[in-house]
This record gives C-alpha cells, structure tokens and sequence, in this order.
C-alpha cells in the first residue's frame, strides 16, 4: 500500500498550484465569469503548456502517460481556486471515450488537438426528462445510409459555450430506458441542425441547452460499438464523478480554512467567535468531513480500474459521501461567517455554490445510495455455527 | 383541550378568504415575494388591508388592531399563505410600531402609526453594525445632543430593503461612559432623507440586492425622534427583537411551500415514475410535514399562553430555531427536486418574455437562489447559535 503521489504528480500539483496562485486569484475568477465570454482560452493555453491537458493519457495516445489519480491532482487544485474552464468535459469525458474506445483515426483526429488545448468539448448527456439515469434517453440516432441523423434535447450542457465539439449519448435502438440501444457520438457543435441556448449557471460557469433536428453525422462520428455504449458511457461518468469529488474535496478544504481563520478575527462579546466551543466542534466536524472525503476520493480514484461492480460501489460510496460533507461543510461556513457569509463579495459564499452544486452533478446522494444498495443488498448466510 | 375550529371560526376563514379572493391585485397574483420586486408591488398589499382595518391585526384595538384571537390570526396567515400574497413587510407593522405605541409619545404615535398602518411609510431597521451583530450591545454608532437635535454618526449595515425605506430606526449611543455596554443606547427614528444617511447595496450569495450598508455622517434628527427615554433603547430594543422573533416560525408559508414542493415532485420524474413515489424522496417530504406539524402545535401553545397574559417569552426561540430550519430543508429539498434544472441562473437573463424555447420548468428557475438566500434565516433575527444560547441561560438555568 502506498499513498504518495509520484514526483511527477507532485510537479504538477506545485506548478498547477503556483500559476493557480498568481493567475486565478478569487478577483480575478470573479471578473472572467461575469465576462461576456465567462472563460480564459489564454489560461486553457496555459493548462496545456503545464501538461496539465496531457497528463491523463498514456505515452501512445501522445499524452504524458499519467491516469485518474493526475486528474484527481489536478481536479483538487482546480477546486481550491473554483476554476470554471471545463476540464472535465474536455479531458476526463471526450478525453475518456476517446482511450477507452476511439479508434485510431478517432484519436489522430481528435486527441492529438484535445492534448494541444485547440479543442475544447462538452458532454451532452443529460435530458429534460432523464434526471440521474444515463439509459432514459429521448434522444434518437436513426441510422440513414452510412451515417445517423439524430434528434433530441439535451439539458444543462456544461461548458458547451466554449465548446468546438460535444460528445452527444443518444438511442439507435429500444425504447427509453433500454439499457441496450445506446450509442456515443462526436458531433461538431456547428453542425447544421444544432440550436443552442447558452447560458451562466448559478456557481459561475456557463451551459447550453442543445436542441438536435435532424442532424447528420457520418458513420466515423459514432464512438464504440453501435448500440452498446451504456457501459462505456458508465465507465467515463464514474471517472468524471471521482473527478468532481476530486474538486469538492479542494473546494470544501478551502471552506473550512477560511472558516478557520474567521473565526480567530472576527470578535464578538469581546473574544475571537473560535472561543466558543459550539463553533469549535462544528468546524472540527468540518474537518473531519473534508478528511473522509479526501480518503473517499482516493479510494474510489484507486479503484475506477477493478471490476465494474467494484468500480461502482466504490464511486457510488465515494459521492455519496462527497455529497453529505460538502453540504455540510458549505452550510456551516456560511453560518460560522454570520453575514459576511451571505455577501458575494466574500469567497466563501462562492464555495459553498460551488458544494451545493457539485451534489446534483453525475448523480446526487439518493441516486448513489440507491445504486450502492443496489449492489450490495444481497441477503446473506448466517455464519455455520 | 380541543382542535374543532368554532362555527364562528369556520365562518371567519370564509370572510377572510373570500376578501383575499376579491382583493388580491390579479397582477400579485403567483408573483410570491421576493426582493427584487418594486416598492410599489411589495406596498399593494399592505394598502388595500390598511383600507379594509387588517394591517396590523395584531396590534391593540386602540391603535387599529383587529382584536382577533390567536386562532383567527392562525387563520389569517393560513389564507394568505394559501394565495401567496406579498405580505406586509415586518419593520414598520412588526417592529417599530410597537415599540412607538408602547413606549412612544402621544406626537410620535400620531405622527408614525397612520403610516405604518396605511401602508404609506416604508421602514428599515438600524441595529446592526460591521463589528456588532450577535454582541448588538457593543454598537458603536453615536448620537450627541446638539440644542433641540441629535447628531448622529456611524455606520449599520445588513438594512434590510433600506434602499426603499423613507423612515429608518437607529440603535445609537448616547453614553459613552454608561457602566455596561447596554446601558446608554437610545432608541432613535430617522427620516431617510436627512442629509448624510448614505445607503450602499450589498450584493448577496443568490445575486440579489436585499441588504445595504447605512453610513451616517453628522446627520441632524429633531429630538422628538428619541423614543422614549434616553439611554433606554436597549429596553425597547429587546422588546422589538421578541416580537420579530414570534413571527419568525412562518408555519403556514411552510406548509404552502410543501404543497408546492410536493407538485413539483409530482411533476419531476425518476425512474419513469413521479418523483413523489419514489421512496427516498416522499420520506423526506414525510420528515419535512412531521416535523413542520410539531413546529406548528409548538407554536399554537405558545400562542394560546401569550393569549392568556404571557408575552412572548424565551420559548420564542425555539420557534425561530425550528421555524428557520424548516425553512431551510424546504428549499433545500425543492433544489433536489429539480436536479439539473437548478443549474441555470436567470437573475438579469432575458428569460421572462422570451419567444425562445424555455429553459427547464419555471418551478426550477428560483430553486437554487432560493436555497442560498434561505441560510440568512439562521444568521439573522439573533443567529440559532444565539437563540440556543438563550435558551441554555434563561430556560436550562446554565
Ligand atoms: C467504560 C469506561 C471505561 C473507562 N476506562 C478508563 C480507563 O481504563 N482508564 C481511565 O483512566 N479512565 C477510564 N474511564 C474514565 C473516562 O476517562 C472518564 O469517564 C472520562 O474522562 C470522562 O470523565 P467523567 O466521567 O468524570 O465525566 P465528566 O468529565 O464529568 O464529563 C461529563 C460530560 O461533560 C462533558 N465535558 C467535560 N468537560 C468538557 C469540556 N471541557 N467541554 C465540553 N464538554 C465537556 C463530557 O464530554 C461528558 O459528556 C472509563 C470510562 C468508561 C465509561
Ligand atoms: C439577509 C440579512 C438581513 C438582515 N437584516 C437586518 C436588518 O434589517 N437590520 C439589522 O439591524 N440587521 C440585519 N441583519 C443582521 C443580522 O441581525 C446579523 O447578521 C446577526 O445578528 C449576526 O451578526 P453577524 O452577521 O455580525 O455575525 P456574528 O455575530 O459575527 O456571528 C458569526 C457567527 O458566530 C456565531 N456566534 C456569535 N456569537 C456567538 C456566541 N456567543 N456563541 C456561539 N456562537 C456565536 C454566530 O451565530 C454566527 O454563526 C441581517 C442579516 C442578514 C444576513
């Protein structure tokens, strides 16, 4: 057993870590997402030039030959500073189907410019109607000569403002909520056919809905196996939610901290508010929260390449408890600032945003318990005496 | 002991409902209160119950209560939650007026209470301060009597709607070297438009601008604004902070707002099924309406002792504790309901009006603003940490 990250992880954590510092601090977070734009492609540019966009993918796919835990690095740090350019769309989800299933052209023609920082994606999967479920899917790819021409609505699209391209989940076959008849498509954003409604979301990113008529694709747009994907597409959401822990994890470690350090400035009654003991043992839950989810992240980043059973339990347990402590941790932060918590001028409110929001991402608590009961709701043998 | 509503009861919920039916402004109509609405929307409300004598129900007769029972109050709110009106705002009715006819002069109650009842003057408070919020007493803020006036220097902040308040009341020293820091503080009334009062927003987590900083630099107020006594105020001040917490439980908003959320899950489906019938989730709406009932009997008790001579005592801090959390899960459940709908953030966004396709449900639109706004209940009106210390002094005995 070994927990130490590798030198290499440790280089990128410092760097990522130092430009984080200089360039993202919560000021100048604030004026890029109220921007016209709400994102910097010059500081994607910069992601690139540190590896960060490289690091994931093996030595073959052009990448630095890292996996999940440099993600996971990288996503912690991205959580600190409450980064809003999409490297979970882009690298962990489009990167994702791409090495698990691309094929040889699939990764000349789309790797190569996603390491480089020229192509940005996002992850078009969840529907009006479809809550959690990645099988309950209206969308539709009806084949027609070589390629698919699909039609649906896809909701709340991450990212997809900035986005060159999405990666779209969609049914070739079935009825809704089959669990075959799922197919994953790249599909280029200005494809004749796509409307978009862009829009800022309520913790300072921004999304799309995408609305699909008639839209073809050729026949190399199709990732993977027709009909087939729902396991793949299982794979790389399990993979981009151990990701969104990684950066709850970042995100609720900086909460408690600020919150700390409140508590020793700010007087009341004539002593620092961290004198009364009922504060103390909140922000010491707090930190214990932000522990366990550290320890949670690691487990079920170490784990997303076992069996899929094992992979699902373990990310399931993962957001689940990722989901129980950064509404906690949010919440108290908030209420141990006292006013100062509910002004958007300070950034704690802003973390707790982000804490609220990252529950209801690939899942929330419900939908995890009830799939980690799923798989462990066996009945079993009472021990032979 | 009993529960049955009497048939003089019964027939008063008919009068008042069918009033609020008659009356209610069909453009308030599924508004629901919120901060960002005009002076003029919030006011509408208030005016037309001015009119009808039911401003400020809970006020004595002489001075334009209804004298309805604990029961028909209880009645009161039930119906107004039922239709969602925008309902009187607490400064003037909750707060100031009390204080003015209690411990006010014949003058100021002549002057003040025909505008608070009318719905005409529109008040903000003036209690806290950067360095004093939950220790109020150690505000710093001065008032020096200069001839027949107070001159008043310092700075409040977190006023509530003070950006449209014509009339404001300040907690302000007046002793500096007063024995305790309670002792020494007056209770002063201020027209807003009096030179030096400044009021800067302050934007909060939802994006909305609610509260403000009030600056005060030598601003000059008639010292028929004192009320009551001199170095008194913290007296009336902590007369006010009971009243505002009795009405902090807000049970009938509650209970309208789990009729909503339950439509809402009703609406949103999981699993090809209603979200209500989904186990998980109706039991936590279960848990919701179980625990809103023991708030409401807690509240219908207390209420029944007030009726019968006791004022509102330190009991009112559980309303407040309970009451706010209710408030809290409510919305907290309401943005799980609507999953990623509670995504998009439309405060300043063309939404309203637009030909284009909607986004998401409009039950979705105010979910997560909502759910943020909502954690201000368990810092102000005296923090849940307060209000439990409250308790562990005056009721434990510790
Ligand atoms: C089953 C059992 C086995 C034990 N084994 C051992 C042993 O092997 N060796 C040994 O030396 N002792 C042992 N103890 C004793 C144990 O260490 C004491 O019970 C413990 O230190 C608490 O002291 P107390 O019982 O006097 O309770 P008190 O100290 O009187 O505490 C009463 C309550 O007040 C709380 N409290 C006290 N101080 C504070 C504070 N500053 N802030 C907040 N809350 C506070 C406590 O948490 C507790 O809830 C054992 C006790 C038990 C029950
Ligand atoms: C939206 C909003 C509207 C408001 N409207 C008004 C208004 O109109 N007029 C007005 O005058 N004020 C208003 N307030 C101010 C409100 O009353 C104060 O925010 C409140 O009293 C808390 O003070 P504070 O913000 O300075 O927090 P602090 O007092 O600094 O408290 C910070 C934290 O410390 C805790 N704490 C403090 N003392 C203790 C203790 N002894 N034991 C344990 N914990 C403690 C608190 O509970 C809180 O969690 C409003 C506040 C908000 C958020």
């Amino acid at each position: 057993m070994d927990f130490n990250f590798s030198e290499e992880q440790t280089m990128i954590r410092d760097s990522l870590a130092r430009l984080l510092r200089d360039q993202y601090e919560f000021e100048t977070r604030r004026k890029v997402s109220e921007s016209e734009s709400g994102w910097r492609p010059e500081m994607w540019q910069q992601f690139a030039e540190l590896g960060l966009l490289a690091a994931p993918f093996s030595e073959e796919d052009g990448g630095l030959g890292g996996g999940a835990l440099d993600s996971m690095v990288i996503m912690e740090e991205f959580g600190k500073a409450l980064v809003v350019e999409p490297y979970i769309p882009t690298i962990v989800c489009a990167g994702g189907f791409l090495k698990h299933a691309g094929s040889p052209a699939q990764k000349e023609e789309h790797l190569t410019a996603i390491i480089g920082g020229e192509r940005v994606f996002a992850f078009a999967y969840a529907e009006p109607r479809g809550r959690y479920d990645l099988a309950d899917l209206e969308t539709t790819a009806k084949k027609d000569g070589d390629g698919y021409v699909i039609n649906g609505h896809k909701a709340v699209v991450i990212g997809a403002p900035w986005a060159s391209h999405l990666i779209v989940t969609a049914r070739t076959s079935g009825d809704r909520r089959d669990k075959d008849g799922i197919s994953v498509f790249i599909v280029e954003k200005d494809a004749k056919g796509i409307t978009t409604r862009d829009y800022p979301t309520v913790d300072g990113r921004r999304a799309s809905e995408v609305y699909f008529e008639n839209v073809s694709v050729p026949a190399d747009a199709l990732i993977g196996e027709e009909g087939k994907a729902l396991p793949l597409i299982e794979r790389v959401v399990d993979e981009a939610t151990v990701a969104v822990c990684a950066e709850a994890m970042g995100a609720m470690g900086v909460a408690h901290q600020m919150t700390v350090e409140y508590s020793k400035q700010r007087k009341q009654f004539g002593v620092a508010i961290g004198k009364f003991q009922v504060l103390q043992h909140r922000m010491v839950d707090m930190f214990m929260e932000h522990e366990q989810s550290i320890s949670m992240t690691y487990m079920a980043t170490l784990k997303l390449d076992e069996d899929e059973e094992t992979r699902k339990k373990a990310v399931s347990a993962a957001k689940v408890r990722i989901g129980q402590g950064g509404r906690f941790v949010g919440q108290e932060a908030v209420q141990i600032h006292g006013g100062m918590g509910m002004t958007d001028e300070l950034a704690v409110g802003h973390y707790f945003k982000r804490l609220t929001m990252i529950d209801s991402e690939f899942g929330n608590v419900d939908h995890h318990m009830r799939r980690y009961t799923a798989l462990t709701a066996e009945p079993v043998k009472m021990a032979a005496e | 002991m009993n529960l049955e509503f009497t048939p003089e009861e019964i027939e008063f919920r008919k009068e008042v409902r069918a009033f609020i039916e008659e009356n209610y402004p069909q453009h308030l109509r599924g508004v629901g209160a919120r901060e960002d609405l005009s002076k003029e929307y919030m006011l509408a409300w208030h005016q037309i119950l001015g009119k009808k004598g039911w401003s400020v129900p809970a006020w004595p007769e002489k001075y334009g209560g209804t004298g309805w029972t604990p029961t028909q109050k209880y009645i009161w709110s039930e119906e107004n939650a039922r239709m969602d009106t925008i309902m009187p705002l607490p400064f003037g009715v909750s707060m100031v007026g009390p204080v003015i006819y209690t411990f006010g002069s014949e003058e100021m109650k002549a002057k003040h209470l025909p505008g608070i009842r009318d719905g005409s003057v529109w008040w903000c408070q003036g209690y806290s301060e950067p360095g004093a919020g939950s220790d109020l007493a150690s505000l710093k803020t001065t008032a020096v009597r200069d001839g027949d006036h107070y001159v008043i220097n310092g700075q409040k902040t977190w006023t509530t709607l003070a950006q449209h308040a014509d009339w404001g009341f300040f907690l302000c020293r007046t002793d500096p070297n007063a024995a305790k820091p309670q002792e020494g503080i007056s209770f002063i009334l201020a027209d807003m438009n009096t030179p030096g009062i400044e009021v800067k927003p302050i934007k909060t987590i939802d994006g909305g601008h609610e509260v403000n900083e009030t600056w005060l630099t030598d601003v000059r107020v008639p010292v028929e604004n004192l009320v009551g006594k001199e170095n008194e105020g913290w007296t009336y001040a902590k007369f006010l902070l009971a009243h505002e917490r009795s009405g902090i439980a807000g049970v009938a908003r509650s209970k309208r707002g789990v009729e909503k959320l339950r439509q809402i899950a009703s609406t949103e489906v999981l699993d090809g099924k209603p979200l209500i019938k989904d186990d998980d989730f109706i039991r936590k709406i279960g848990q919701l309406e179980i625990d809103l009932t023991a708030l409401e009997f807690t509240e219908l008790r207390t209420l029944a002792s007030e009726a019968a001579g006791k004022g509102p005592g330190p009991e009112s801090s559980i309303l407040k504790v309970k009451g706010t959390e209710i408030q809290q899960r409510l919305t907290e459940l309401t943005l799980e309901a609507v999953g990623h709908y509670g995504h998009p953030y439309f405060r300043g966004f063309p939404e309203d009006g637009s030909n284009e396709f909607p986004i998401g449900p409009d039950y979705a639109h105010q979910a997560a603003p909502t759910y943020f706004n909502m954690r201000k209940t368990s810092i102000y009106g005296g923090s849940n940490e307060i209000q439990r210390n409250i308790i562990t002094k005056m009721i434990l005995g510790l």
